[in-house]
């Protein structure tokens, strides 16, 4: 170590009152492996600082290393609680890149998956934010509405949590029979579920007491410190890219977005409840006018051809044999494609230098900016407040350090 | 508009009257280098010791969120870095990209780019994890230091003469 994380205490004339606290790597309320360096004076928080990077892989670095195609499973990896949504930033980037049309269906399939996992997403933070305030029942209640989900994507997928569905040009295979049928069946019955959620949480007193004017974060600083999605809708700012930058064919979707200006953890949860109900709405409108059609670009070097034409026609065989060996090659040149995800503004910047291999991937996460904005909304509160700011942020570490 | 704006005379006939551009014009005068729209998305590159000015131009027009700073190592070519911003505007609903490009020989020593956190904050952690990844040190800094990497790590891992696997 080369310098203290945190040189010595700094509260003037009263440098013997105030104490320093290492809370995690390993704590359970801080959802990984997040290391908060916390200055008390008794238990006020004085100062906090994240130390970050304890799950660093180099994922930039490795997609240097492989064709574009191959980064597609990599991209699951970042953010454990969406997937589709790294998947769909990813996909929609390189295909700008290729400036290749997607067909309408794959369009919307991929609208309703990144809804469902939006879903997905909020319930397992809603179980674990009421877990880290003490509301244990919650938990049960959410992870058993969020099987469901689960259950649906590897039945679209092959695989309940890393799914890799999303493929640049397209899906990876049309959608199961049944499927429409039973996502349908699902949100039929979820409303009344965010309901239950809601009479257990929302006029809870110990609940509302933990939350209410805990973690201020005006609407100046949420702009100044980088914080996106619903903790910035909270802070009473109304941007959501799903609306104000509309992509993949979010604009033929009618939603409102939820906006709060309580500025504190409170509105954060009241924020994200509704937006559970928006997304319901919106994939409610994907099942309705899902139209007809293929789930792929009709672009054969660079999709890969269906398996039944691989076995039987030549053309597709030397397609194939040759996107798996040698990739495809993507024009020079750079751009950013920015969505929303679960937790806020997710960017995937791709520059290609022209090969099959992409030259730099960079990914923008959102909970890595939102933490920055940890130390305004704790300082000089109490240390039992620090969880649930945190809860309230929804930070996955996963995506933090990449 | 046509699909690509290859360089600043086209932007500048094509689309003078864009926010973002008639600011840098106005502000910024030589040290506006160069701009291209490519896939629907401006690029403005700017010179390296002009970016804090640039970054107040562009907040001045409406571009009021800074999402992202990020490197390319463009090694063994010079200028070997470049380092990029992208600016959302709230209001107009759009983004733009800001660029510099950084001699090689700079990058390390700190006297090639300023510091983007004088106006807005949120540069911190992503100039960090710039500084820790491609070695590019940011004057006027407050706390510049590894992020991702252990502190005692050798070297920068995403430049491009760093190995992907095997040893240093």
């Amino acid at each position: 170590m080369s310098q203290p994380i945190l040189e010595a205490p700094v509260a003037e004339g009263a440098s013997d009152q105030t104490m320093v606290l290492n809370m995690g790597p390993q704590h359970p309320s801080t959802h990984g492996v997040l290391r908060l360096v916390l200055e008390i004076d008794g238990e006020v928080v004085v100062r906090l600082y994240p130390e970050i990077g304890y799950l660093h892989t180099g994922i930039e670095k490795t997609c240097e290393a492989k064709f574009y195609q191959q980064v597609v499973p990599l991209t699951d990896r970042i953010d454990y609680l969406s997937p589709m949504h790294n998947n769909l930033c990813y996909c929609l980037a390189v295909e700008k890149l290729l400036e290749l049309p997607i067909p309408d269906k794959a369009q919307w399939m991929r609208v309703l998956l990144s809804e469902l996992t939006r879903l997905n997403s909020h319930l397992v933070w809603l179980g674990t934010h009421a877990m880290d305030i003490g509301a244990l029942t919650v938990f049960l209640y959410t992870f058993r509405e969020r099987e469901e989900i689960l259950r649906i994507f590897e039945q679209v997928a092959g695989q309940r949590m890393m799914t890799s569905y999303f493929r640049i040009g397209g899906l990876a295979l049309e959608p199961p029979l049944d499927f429409f049928d039973r996502v349908r069946g699902f949100i039929r019955t979820f409303p009344e579920k965010i309901d239950e959620y809601s009479n257990l949480l929302t006029g809870n007193p110990i609940f509302m007491n933990r939350l209410k004017d805990v973690g201020h974060l005006s609407a100046a600083d949420a702009i100044a410190l980088g914080v996106t999605g619903p903790p910035l809708r909270a802070s009473g700012v109304d941007f959501d890219l799903r609306r104000d930058m509309p992509y993949s064919s979010y604009e033929k979707f009618r939603f409102r977005v939820p906006v709060s200006d309580r500025c504190d953890v409170w509105g954060r949860y009241l924020v994200r409840l509704e937006e559970m109900r928006e997304s319901v709405k919106i994939i409610e409108q994907a099942l309705d006018g899902m139209p007809e059609g293929p789930v792929k670009a009709d672009a054969p070097k660079i999709v890969l051809p269906d398996r039944e034409k691989m076995k039987t026609q030549m053309e597709s065989l030397i397609h194939h044999f040759k996107i798996v060996t040698e990739g495809f090659a993507v024009p020079a040149g750079e751009v950013y494609q920015g969505i929303e995800s679960s937790r806020g503004q997710m960017g995937y910047y791709v520059v290609s230098d022209g090969t099959a291999k992409p030259y730099r991937v960079h990914m923008r996460n959102p909970s890595f900016a939102s933490l920055q904005a940890l130390e305004t909304m704790c300082k000089g509160r109490l240390l039992a407040d620090v969880v649930a700011v945190i809860g309230s942020i929804d930070v996955v570490l996963g995506e933090i350090d990449r | 508009m046509s699909a690509t704006l290859a360089d600043k005379e086209a932007v500048l006939r094509e689309m003078g009257e864009h926010a973002a551009v008639a600011a840098f014009v106005a502000g910024l005068g030589e040290g506006f280098l160069d701009a291209r729209w490519d896939r629907g998305e401006l690029t403005l590159t700017v010179a390296a010791d002009s970016v804090v000015a640039a970054g107040r131009a562009a907040q001045a027009a409406g571009y009021n969120f800074l999402e992202d700073v990020t490197a390319v190592d463009w090694y063994p070519s010079e200028p070997r870095f470049q380092v990029s911003y992208h600016i959302v505007s709230h209001g107009l609903k759009e983004r733009i990209r800001l660029r510099v490009m950084l001699p090689g020989s700079e990058a390390g020593t700190g006297s090639g780019i300023e510091s983007m956190t004088a106006v807005w904050p949120s540069a911190n952690y992503y100039e960090r994890e710039v500084f820790d990844l491609f070695g590019i040190a940011f004057t006027g800094h407050p706390n510049l230091r590894r992020i991702l990497m252990p502190d005692d790590w050798q070297g920068h891992p995403l430049r491009k003469d760093y190995p992907v696997e095997g040893y240093r």
